[in-house]
């Protein structure tokens, strides 16, 4: 039994240590917003939070995420919808989506350190693949939020 | 045909109720307010409160027509924008009524544009009924009534319904016989750009896509296939793997092995633990240097079908001042959708099927999961999910679905979810054909172009998975086009096609035949070279006034300032092609660094589609081409060895990333009087002019892709 502390829940799950934490979240916490792509650390698609700072959480067994605070695409707004989701829906970044989830989670983290980033700092913290090609308005949403105070998160309930 | 809206609530509750899912879609089974929604006609359903939902036959995988379509509806209903929804139309019942949403299939960038007129007309139609119900309640003429915004209104006695107070009546009414449609001129709903309606959902991580599909007792499927495309399954030692946690199942059928478990980790660990023995079969052995001597092969075979001819090239060339010639080639592509190949079925003991899954076509998926579950189409329901990415996957092969309806079978009465890991996405597609073109040109002493004969060896897409589109000479237009419908007015003009097929599957790649884009408008940029003309004024010397191809390349060439300075290190390249009922012209800006390191800076693109329903969404197509051609001009390719695949993720099959994003400059330049599509016709000129931009820059033409193979550092 491992407890994961996911979204500010406490859960207890019946896995193998070395199950990567992506499948904990899908399969068995009933999180699908985090998404495998590649299952190798490659793609960003399955990037949470862990402790704050982006994870690729096909890449982290779930023995490593134990006692760590983990939030998902789902626990990202707090219950609401998180100002770059906002931006997102605002300037309208997805095609697919299906990269998104995992883009959102990495720009949040970047965020947090950089409140406002320069395009060359987007470029090196955001390595998420995305097949449909959304980069730019990826760049454009962040700028659009960057420099909000963090006060802003969660602000505006979905 | 219309069925009655007893029925037609039946199949919904059957369709959306008893289910373990919690998808914001689809609305229209969720009565509002204890009262059923309306069926007005198939196309739209209106609920009391007024909110209308729109049905959509074509799949969403990001292009917009999910929108875009119930934008063409709800104009010509004219109704409240801010209450309209959208909902997939269901497979099922599109078979039970004769089909009547018309095609399901969503390729060729044609979701909008094949069905903009018969879903207008279902708008129109839609409105004229609920007119005409509000005026029989208030028995007055029609003639005297108007609606505006989900509102009818009778003029002389300033009376006034809501749509939502007249739907069930308007629903008894006969379908008006004809219909006046909207001038693209006057509207209000279509034309603009409407947020669209499926990116909430996504934002928030929300269950919507194939693989978040969750269903009570599901279990979980990952499969291995015979890595040689043709190849049996010979044998499987499961005692390990059947040994593992969470294990229920080994399945063997004839070309792939499949474990089920109770999670797909644990199903994907098994299936790393089988022992499995293949029989590579007849192509253990072909390898790309196999399949590029068996396409040169064809371009010397001297009774080729000829896919153009214009004149007499042979003769033409004889006189000529000048021959040039040119070999071109490209290797094969996976489409490597973000989301891989995955089907979820369910064989319940009624005898009914049900099949989630990401389809570019919901009927040919109906119609793969009734063949192979060996039930009739009426008893299969698909529930299509929104795609994480298509771009010709998912639409002419159904293999996917087969496999997941194969897997369910070994567990009847229980849902079993089948994802395939990204190697056996990577290493199972139907790629873009590799292909080898030469082209031989005959100048006259000015340089202008006078002949050219075009020798085409590609594998033929459509005589895999659509046989009866071949031409009578068996010649497949994706592998012709661009050369076959070249606008250019030379005056002689020869096609040859070499079909050979060799043994990986082929498919439809976005914007099938892109490649000949590639070929063509590299090759005329040499050829403008060589006369020392500028290859914009080469090439609208050869365009017709008033041809559409030379209207967006002057469109491009003036947005993008083409022939005005430029920073020191940045040059640029030009291109045109159309496609796919679009004409789209592009300038890329690129400077390469001593190491020879391309960078794409810039593109201008100019797009004429006729008319432009959602531009923001066609934008963002645009953009998507860009990214989507960047990382096949930069670095994939698919490689062939013993017979299989090599590349197996994204390390070796990468995809551009943010920092090797350009400027994507979009210029919608809509002309009227046609439709033309957007998911596809951006990604033509990308490849010529980006490699045209690179010979700027470095005196080297780039002939075969991608650029891993070139070295372009200045030594
Ligand atoms: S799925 Fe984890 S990085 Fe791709
Ligand atoms: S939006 Fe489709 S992969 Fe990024």
């Amino acid at each position: 039994m491992l407890t994961l502390n996911v979204n500010g829940k406490l859960h207890q799950v019946d896995v193998e240590p070395d199950m990567p934490l992506l499948w904990v979240l899908r399969d068995h916490l009933g999180l699908p917003g985090t998404k495998y792509g590649c299952g190798v650390g490659v793609c960003g698609s399955c990037t949470v939070q862990v402790d704050g700072a982006a994870v690729r959480s096909c890449a982290m067994p779930a023995s490593a995420a134990a006692g760590r605070k983990v939030v998902t695409i789902e626990g990202l707004g707090k219950g609401g919808v998180h100002r770059l989701q906002q931006a997102w829906i605002e300037h309208e970044v997805p095609q697919c989506g299906y990269c998104q989830t995992g883009m959102i989670m990495s720009a949040a983290a970047l965020l947090e350190k950089k409140p406002d980033p320069t395009d060359a700092e987007i470029d090196q913290a955001l390595s998420n693949l995305c097949r449909c090609g959304s980069y730019s308005r990826v760049r454009e949403a962040i700028h659009a939020v960057a420099g909000q105070p963090p006060s802003a998160d969660a602000a505006k309930k979905g | 045909m219309k069925i009655g809206r007893r029925e037609f609530l039946k199949a919904s509750v059957a369709l959306g109720g008893g289910l373990a899912l919690e998808f914001s879609f689809p609305l229209a089974a969720r009565a509002g307010a204890g009262l059923p929604p309306v069926e007005v006609n198939a196309w739209v359903v209106i609920h009391p409160d007024d909110r209308v939902v729109v049905r959509i036959a074509r799949s969403e995988m990001g292009q917009g027509t999910y929108t875009a379509l119930a934008q063409l509806v709800a104009e010509e209903l004219d109704c409240d924008w801010a209450r309209v929804s959208s909902e997939f139309a269901s497979p099922n019942e599109h078979i039970r009524r004769k089909r009547i949403w018309g095609s399901m299939s969503t390729g060729g960038s044609q979701g909008v544009r094949s069905s903009q007129d018969y879903v207008r007309r279902a708008g129109a139609a839609a409105r004229v009924m609920l007119i005409n119900a509000a005026a029989a309640r208030w028995k007055v003429p029609a003639a005297e009534c108007a609606a505006e915004r989900g509102v009818i209104s009778h003029g002389p006695s300033r009376r006034r319904l809501r749509y939502g107070e007249v739907a069930a009546e308007a629903a008894k009414l006969e379908p008006p016989k004809d219909v006046v449609l909207r001038d693209p001129k006057d509207w209000k709903i279509a034309g603009k750009p409407m947020h669209r309606f499926d990116i909430p959902d996504k934002v928030m991580g929300k269950p919507v896509f194939a693989v978040d599909v969750v269903l009570p007792g599901m279990l979980h499927a990952s499969l291995a296939q015979c890595p040689v495309f043709g190849g049996r399954l010979k044998s499987v030692d499961a005692a390990t793997a059947e040994k593992m946690r969470g294990v229920k199942k080994v399945v063997r059928e004839a070309d792939f092995v499949a474990v089920i478990a109770d999670s797909w980790w644990r199903a994907d660990q098994a299936l790393k633990a089988l022992k499995i023995e293949w029989d590579a079969g007849a192509n253990g052995g072909a390898s790309t240097a196999s399949i590029m001597a068996m396409l040169r092969d064809g371009l010397a075979d001297p009774k080729l079908p000829q896919a153009r001819k214009l004149g007499d090239a042979g003769a033409a060339l004889a006189a000529a001042a000048k021959v040039i010639e040119a070999e071109y080639s490209s290797p094969y592509l996976n489409h490597a959708t973000m989301e891989p190949q995955t089907c979820t079925a369910w064989l319940k003991p009624e005898g009914f099927l049900e099949v989630w899954t990401a389809t570019q076509n919901g009927e040919a998926s109906l119609a793969a999961a009734a063949e192979t579950a060996g039930l009739p189409p009426e008893k299969v329901e698909v529930h299509k999910m929104m795609l994480g990415g298509g771009f010709g996957r998912r639409g002419g092969p159904q293999d996917f679905v087969r496999q997941g309806v194969m897997i369910a079978k070994a567990m009847p009465g229980t849902p079993v979810k089948m994802m395939w890991s990204r190697a056996e996405d990577m290493q199972h597609g139907f790629y873009r054909p590799a292909s080898v073109v030469r082209m031989k040109a005959g100048v006259d002493a000015a340089g202008n172009l006078v002949a050219l004969q075009t020798r085409i060896a590609c594998p033929s897409i459509l005589k895999v998975l659509m046989p009866d589109a071949l031409n009578k000479e068996g010649i497949d237009f994706s592998a012709v086009r661009t050369f076959s419908d070249m606008p250019y007015t030379v005056p002689h003009q020869q096609v040859d096609y070499a079909m050979r097929n060799g043994h990986v599957p082929v498919g439809f790649w976005r914007a099938p035949g892109q490649q000949n884009a590639f070929y063509r408008e590299c090759f005329i940029d040499e050829l403008a070279i060589a006369a020392g003309r500028d290859p914009l004024e080469y090439r609208l010397a050869m365009l017709k006034p008033g041809d559409k191809n030379r209207l967006v390349l002057e469109a491009a060439a003036k947005a993008a300032g083409w022939g005005t300075p430029l920073p020191a290190g940045v040059h640029r390249g030009l291109a045109v092609a159309d496609g796919f009922g679009s004409f789209a012209a592009m300038v890329a800006e690129v400077s390469v660094s001593a190491r020879g390191e391309v960078k794409v800076r810039r593109i201008v693109v100019a797009i004429d589609s006729g008319y432009v329903v959602n531009p923001d969404t066609c934008r963002a197509q645009a953009e998507s081409n860009v990214v989507f051609g960047l990382g096949s001009i930069l670095y994939q390719e698919n490689t062939v060895k013993d017979g299989r695949i090599t590349e197996s993720n994204f390390h070796d099959f990468r995809l551009p990333q943010m920092s090797e994003m350009p400027r994507v400059e979009t210029l919608l330049v809509p002309s009227g009087g046609f439709w033309g599509g957007h998911g596809e016709p951006a990604i033509l000129p990308l490849t010529p002019a980006v490699c045209n931009a690179i010979f700027a820059a470095t005196g080297k033409r780039i002939r075969s892709l991608p650029l891993t193979h070139h070295d372009l550092s200045r030594a």
